[in-house]
């Protein structure tokens, strides 16, 4: 019995946080378009999320291409289609794994640091203080950052796709003595636009999750040290499983237009 | 504002009630704030008297009851025309609540960048205001690399940049040595002879109260208990103000 009221209760409080994120996502869609817009911080932002995570989008895009291709070559070899590594491995990153990967990377990486850093502002006052010098934290903090990252992971997936392209290229030309400009000759005919743009598409989504539940977790922190660490590691959380929600839907739509 | 023998209300708070589900903890609280008097509120953790400040600045609704700032009461206002309002009220946070990423002159100048027509004197303004407080040579500096004494200095001169006409402060000396505690009282005394502004002080620091006050309210029970000066409320026989004279 106690268990099962535990069940109610549990549901209740994620459904009624789903319904907050909802609402917070609506803020932000009604003050988006209002003057004064936060270019200077927008710019900040977006040059800081993305410089941060190159790097790291960089090393994890290199492994990617080369554990991917690693893995798949003894398979393709045995039946004979080794020369398919290219367009396998290029259809393959481009239309699924590079996204998800990379957004999860940067899920980890700016949901949480989004989420610590309001949280932290929350707890310090430092929100308040915003708010009563007469400047609306909301756009200065949130719209400002959930844009940042709308318009940054698009860009951080693309350059680790290509660097994991790379990596499987370095591969291929280590084990199978493919040189590289036979190899991305491969990879560009075997990409199609309805490869790259539904893929690029859904980035800009799952750009938009990650800030927005970063956002939402920093910004309605509870009070003290245990809070913010709280809103760092939830925020983690629910942007991973939103983005495989995310990513479910897109390839379904997908499917529809595109025909994959 | 409202004149009555010549003294001016700056700030009027009208039987103001607030409750978090079955605690109530302002019922029907009633002050007024005069122009250029340095007002204490006292009150025990809990009594109130965070949240009744939280409300003069729109940090919080208040259930029942008027503010009026300058004449103005704060519930009839736009977002927009409380927020040129709040430009009057400089605030000084408990712990300072300076903007980490910022360095000094950018915590400075974040309350200018609503108006333009400070752009060209910002500078001069921050400089001013660290001025003020001492602490010019910390311009360059990020909130990190300052103490705990310092950080409220700068918390203080981000507060008078605009020249408001009303400082509220919550609990100023809490947490520093009684010697950098001190300097914070001369200089709230400095900067109110300076700018002619109305402080409400909210503080549990009975020196700061005996120094720094012109007049002082008890916050009990969520309502006004007693009013006076220093003198007047040490000098109480009721037990409840007693208490806070031991």
């Amino acid at each position: 019995m106690a268990i099962s009221l535990k069940i109610v209760q549990k549901t209740k409080d994620f459904l009624l946080e789903i319904g907050e994120l909802a609402y917070f996502a609506q803020r932000f869609f009604k003050e988006v378009f209002t003057k004064p817009f936060e270019f200077k911080e927008l710019l900040l932002q977006s040059y800081k999320m993305g410089n941060q995570s190159l790097l790291l989008v960089g090393i994890t895009g290199f492994i990617l291409g080369l554990v991917f291709t690693l893995q798949s070559r003894p398979t393709l070899m045995e039946f004979g289609a080794a020369s398919w590594m290219p367009s396998m491995v290029s259809i393959s990153i481009v239309r699924e794994l590079g996204p998800v990967i990379i957004a999860l990377i940067c899920a980890g990486k700016l949901s949480s640091g989004i989420g610590a850093e309001l949280g932290s502002m929350r707890v310090t006052e430092q929100i308040d203080a915003m708010e009563v010098s007469g400047t609306n934290p909301f756009k200065y903090l949130v719209v400002t950052r959930i844009l940042a990252v709308t318009l940054t992971l698009p860009l951080l997936v693309i350059f680790g796709d290509a660097i994991a392209l790379f990596g499987s290229a370095l591969i291929e030309n280590l084990k199978g003595d493919v040189s590289f400009q036979l190899y991305f000759n491969k990879v560009f005919n075997a990409l199609k636009f309805s490869d790259i743009i539904p893929a690029t598409i859904k980035t800009l989504f799952f750009g938009f999750a990650i800030g927005l539940v970063g956002c939402f977790k920093g910004y309605y922190c509870k009070k003290g040290t245990v809070g913010v660490g709280e809103a760092s590691n939830t925020a983690v959380v629910y942007a991973s499983m939103l983005l495989f929600i995310l990513d479910f839907i897109a390839v379904f739509i997908s499917d529809i237009f595109f025909e994959i | 504002m409202k004149e009555q023998e010549n003294i001016t209300t700056i700030l009027k708070i009208t039987d103001l009630k607030k409750s978090f589900g079955a605690n109530h903890v302002l019922n029907g609280f009633t002050m007024n704030l005069y122009e250029a008097e340095n007002l204490v509120l006292m009150g025990k953790s809990g009594s109130g008297k965070s949240v009744m400040i939280k409300c003069v600045v729109g940090l919080m609704q208040a259930d029942a009851g008027t503010i009026e700032i300058m004449g103005k009461d704060i519930t009839t206002l736009s977002q927009k025309e409380f927020n040129n309002l709040r430009t009057q009220i400089g605030f000084l946070f408990q712990g300072s609540a300076l903007y980490d990423s910022m360095t000094v002159k950018e915590n400075l100048e974040f309350p200018l960048r609503k108006f333009p027509e400070y752009a060209n004197k910002s500078k001069q303004l921050v400089l001013d205001a660290l001025e003020s407080v001492g602490l010019k040579s910390a311009i360059n500096l990020m909130p990190e690399e300052l103490s705990g004494g310092m950080k409220r200095r700068i918390a203080l001169a981000r507060a008078i940049i605009l020249r408001p006409k009303i400082i509220i402060y919550d609990e100023p000396t809490t947490g520093l040595d009684p010697i950098t505690a001190k300097e914070i009282i001369q200089l709230m005394i400095g900067i109110q002879q300076k700018f002619k502004t109305s402080s409400l002080i909210i503080t549990h620091d009975m020196d700061c109260a005996r120094v720094i006050s012109n007049r002082m309210i008890l916050l009990i029970d969520g309502i006004n208990y007693i009013e006076g000066t220093y003198k007047e409320l040490a000098a109480s026989k009721d037990k409840k103000v007693q208490e806070f004279f031991k």
